[in-house]
């Protein structure tokens, strides 16, 4: 027993959570008694600690940080040796694990429960909403909800599930056994469900949840009620884990890649998740330090924001900004990388303009950070910022239209399988395209005086997050199910699911373009009886929305237990993953494939993207980065 | 399909520009701001039915028809003529709005000669609005409810008492947020008799869904009647 105890893993985490909570009362006691302060036991001083200190403790008591210790001791470290991989029953999926593709579903599976919890939210606002007058909360319960229902949906559903799936099938991608830091890869993992919990948590303080809104804003933000708190530091632990992510793509992908896979011969995926890691390395840090500045205001009285204290308002919404708009694309980009596999694998052509799709994706990345004061509009700011902001958010339609067009140019004479993952394809394309328009309207100034803070942003923000990212999540989950669990999923009720997704969205965030321009302001829990019947209607379609995440969520689970099985390439696919088992082996290659050709040459007679050479052809496979390179020069 | 398309997009349109999207134009600067979003609504319809139109037709003519399970697609890689096309004709149309909006910008931010200026203080959860002293009055004169000249430029000088909110007059179209430690401004010209909501539009706590007053347009007769009539509230108070 005391043996399971001291080995690192979830009993020794859950310990090290207790003793890091102990410790903060180790910490604010006496340093409260030495100050004089009263009384000596706050709980809002211990609570601002502890959430800090407890989650520390569990990652020590995981086993996060046990090479170090063992390296600063002199004791022999152990090298990871890989011989905790692969999932042998569904238990395996709660135990830390460093093999990619179990961290990839762990990652994937948690982020939709997240899904299911924020979308839970939304329907608490829906029914809310669905009558002018206060009904069912407060009006401080009501911010509560559709703060906690962004914050949760942004850092914990749309930025990890990309994570999620392109851990599990980047990899696979570019024919490596893993990603490059597999223990880096855990802890990434585990410090979603911290940040989850607690934002999910935040409900149960004294006070109530965070109730700012997912921006947050000071000075409102700084003098909150302790629930806040649980915004200002869960971001921090969704924070550290995306960028910990990202640098783990950026060293797999630049370092792990097989013999043969140049970069332009990368697959658009792994091209959308390079890009993405550069924005998330770069801007993360800057959300990190607005809510540590946030923090510090609400904890330790330093001022930044209170301008009755020579503070700086408005330097909260830049530095908060210069991250979020970044986000959008972080959003984003790994759908583009979705979107560009399944057209192309499903129209059975090749991607149309491969080298423009990836450039494009960089001329994002670019002028995704010359864009932030686009959100501040009315803010106050100097005024002749907004007209180079203005262009720069103009300009930015470029390369997403290109993308745009490149996609329609793929579709194009092809041969379209109108299957799940592709109907989901193409209701992307649809919706996206709204969202960028109504994206182009609120670039321009005078429009965007009038329509900020209405449900016209709601609106254009669903239509870029729903109707765009979560429609690209949906549809690469159908099309990597098979190689995810081995088993078909239902083809019928993926069909029903997107359609009521589809038509159901429509109309919930359709009508949300008229109500804003007609003056209704958002994140408010009562508006003027003249939007009633609009937001009846939107409240009734919502509710149908979320019903219809039920049959995603039955499909997903009755496939997984008892689909039929997959065959290792149910989509006559070429790139690296589907030449694998579904699922694929423990070690992903059982020899290294060596990659001849494009990932997309669909049409071409003979084509192939990689080719596994028999054992002795080749060297015996290389430890992790230690060979791709060189054989590339050879 | 082109022709499909040109009949699509016009009825597009014309269905566009046949609603209502906006509150009544109470400013001499809403109808330019509703102008310029109808040329946008304009310029953004053949986009999106371009889109569909391709998506649908495709959908259409180019799937799989049984027996084809195996057949590919032809292996067109790219067209650089098409290519180049489509970044142009997109940049320029965009070089095109944004230069028009930016003359509606400054029209609409046009500093007139002779204007009156409201000073606006925004705290948790409630508007107050002061006029400042003027020909011979003692004090300023300070509101809960915004009263307005019709055809007069206002200057509106916009303060907060505590967290950021936001000063919008849907009618108006203009807004700008109150932000604690600075004034930022704004300025419209009324244009229409009638009473409009004064609408808080940047989320400031649990009031925020309350804090609504209502903005009055007068003519300038009612107007400096009204101004007389509190100044005398406001000496006899004294």
């Amino acid at each position: 027993m005391t043996a399971r105890l001291r080995a690192p893993g979830l009993h020794r985490g859950l310990i090290g959570a207790a003793l890091g909570f102990a410790l903060a009362y180790a910490i604010v006691l006496p340093v409260r008694a030495a100050q004089g302060l009263h009384p000596v036991l706050d709980g809002d001083a211990v609570t601002i600690v502890g959430l800090l200190s407890a989650p520390l403790g569990f990652l020590f008591g995981l086993g996060a940080f046990d090479y170090w210790f063992y390296y600063l001791t002199g004791r022999p470290t152990r090298p990871e040796d890989h011989s905790g991989h692969g999932a042998r029953s569904w238990k395996d999926y709660f135990r830390v694990n460093t093999d990619h593709k179990v961290i990839g579903i762990q990652y994937t599976v948690t982020s939709f429960f997240f899904l299911l919890v924020g979308g839970s939210l939304a329907m608490l606002m829906r029914a809310e909403l669905a009558q002018p007058g206060m009904q069912f909360v407060s009006t401080d319960g009501f911010n509560g909800l559709f703060s906690v229902h962004a914050s949760i949906l942004i850092f914990l559903f749309v930025i990890p599930v990309f994570a999620g799936l392109a851990n599990f099938v980047l990899p696979l991608m570019i024919g490596a056994p893993d990603m490059a830091f597999p223990r880096l890869n855990a802890v990434s993992y585990w410090m979603l469900p911290i940040a989850g919990l607690m934002m999910m948590a935040s409900f149960l303080v004294p006070g109530g949840s965070f109730s700012t809104g997912w921006t947050a804003y000071a000075p409102l933000s700084t003098d909150q009620p302790i629930g806040q708190l649980f915004f200002t530091v869960g971001v921090q632990f969704a924070g550290a884990s995306s960028v910990a992510t990202a640098l783990n793509f950026l060293v797999t992908i630049i370092t792990m890649r097989a013999p043969g896979m140049s970069f332009w011969r990368m697959p658009l995926l792994v091209w959308a998740n390079f890009s993405t890691s550069l924005l998330v390395v770069i801007a993360t840090p800057f959300i990190a330090a607005s809510q540590f500045l946030v923090l510090l205001d609400r904890a330790l009285h330093f001022h930044f924001f209170d301008a009755a204290q020579g503070g700086d308002v408005l330097s909260y919404q830049h530095i908060f900004w210069f991250y979020s708009h970044p986000a959008v694309y972080i959003m984003m980009l790994p759908g583009f990388g979705i979107i560009s596999e399944i057209i192309s694998v499903k129209s059975r052509k090749p991607i149309f303009g491969y080298r423009m799709m990836a450039f494009s994706l960089l001329a994002i990345v670019v002028l995704g950070f010359t864009v932030w004061a686009h959100h501040m509009f009315v803010s106050g700011m100097q005024s002749w910022i907004r007209i180079p902001m203005m262009i720069t958010t103009a300009i930015i339609a470029v390369p997403t239209g290109i993308k745009v067009f490149s996609w329609l140019a793929t579709l194009w004479r092809g041969v379209l399988h109108l299957d799940t993952p592709m109907l989901f394809a193409l209701g992307f394309l649809t919706m996206f395209v709204i969202g960028g328009i109504s994206g182009v309207m609120l670039a321009m100034i005078p429009v965007d005086i009038h329509v900020s803070d209405t449900y016209f942003i709601v609106a254009h923000i669903h239509y870029v997050l729903f109707g765009g990212s979560l429609f690209t999540i949906f549809a690469g989950v159908y099309y990597w199910f098979p190689k995810m669990t081995g088993r078909m999923f239902d083809e019928r009720l993926g069909k029903l699911h997107f359609w009521l997704t589809f038509i159901f969205f429509n109309l919930t965030f359709g009508p949300m373009h008229y109500i804003g321009l007609r003056g209704m302001p958002r994140r408010v829990a009562d508006y003027s009886q003249q939007y009633a019947g609009w937001n009846l209607f939107i409240s009734l379609s919502a509710f149908v929305v979320g019903a219809s995440t039920l049959v995603f969520l039955y499909n997903m689970v009755s496939s997984w237990r008892g689909g039929p099985r997959a065959e290792a390439n149910p989509w006559r696919a070429l790139t690296l993953e589907w030449q694998v088992s579904s699922p694929p082996p423990i070690f992903n290659f059982d020899t290294v494939p060596t990659v001849v050709g494009g990932p997309y040459e669909y049409g071409v007679p003979g084509a192939v993207h990689g080719v596994f050479r028999k054992p002795g052809e080749v060297r015996p496979p290389t430890p992790a980065g230690g060979g791709a390179t060189q054989v590339a020069r050879e | 399909m082109i022709v499909i398309g040109l009949i699509a997009s016009a009825i597009g349109i014309a269905v566009a520009l046949s609603i209502d999207w906006f509150p009544i134009a109470g400013s001499t600067q809403a109808k330019k701001v509703d102008t310029l979003f109808d040329v946008l609504l304009i310029a953004s319809v053949p986009i999106f039915v371009f889109v569909e139109v391709v998506v649908l037709f495709s959908v259409w003519k180019f799937r799989m028809r049984p027996g084809d399970e195996l057949k590919d697609g032809p292996p067109i890689h790219g067209n650089t003529l098409l290519e180049v096309v489509w970044t142009a004709i997109p940049a320029m149309l965009l070089v095109g709005l944004c230069s028009y909006a930016y003359v509606t910008l400054r029209n609409i931010e046009h500093k007139p000669k002779h204007e009156m200026v409201v000073n606006v203080t925004g705290q948790q959860f409630a508007w107050s609005f002061t006029y400042p002293a003027a020909n011979g009055a003692a004090k300023p004169i300070t509101s809960t409810q915004l009263y307005l000249p019709k055809g007069k430029s206002v200057k509106f000088n916009v303060r907060s008492k505590d967290v950021i909110h936001d000063f919008w007059v849907p009618e108006f179209r203009i807004k700008i947020d109150a932000v604690p430690g600075i004034t930022t401004h704004y300025r419209i010209t009324p244009s229409r008799f009638g009473s409009y909501p004064v609408v808080c539009a940047e989320l400031c706590g649990l009031g925020h869904s309350t804090m609504r007053q209502t903005a009055h347009v007068m003519a300038p007769a009612d107007f400096q009647a009204w101004m007389q009539r509190k100044q005398a509230q406001a000496s006899k108070a004294t």
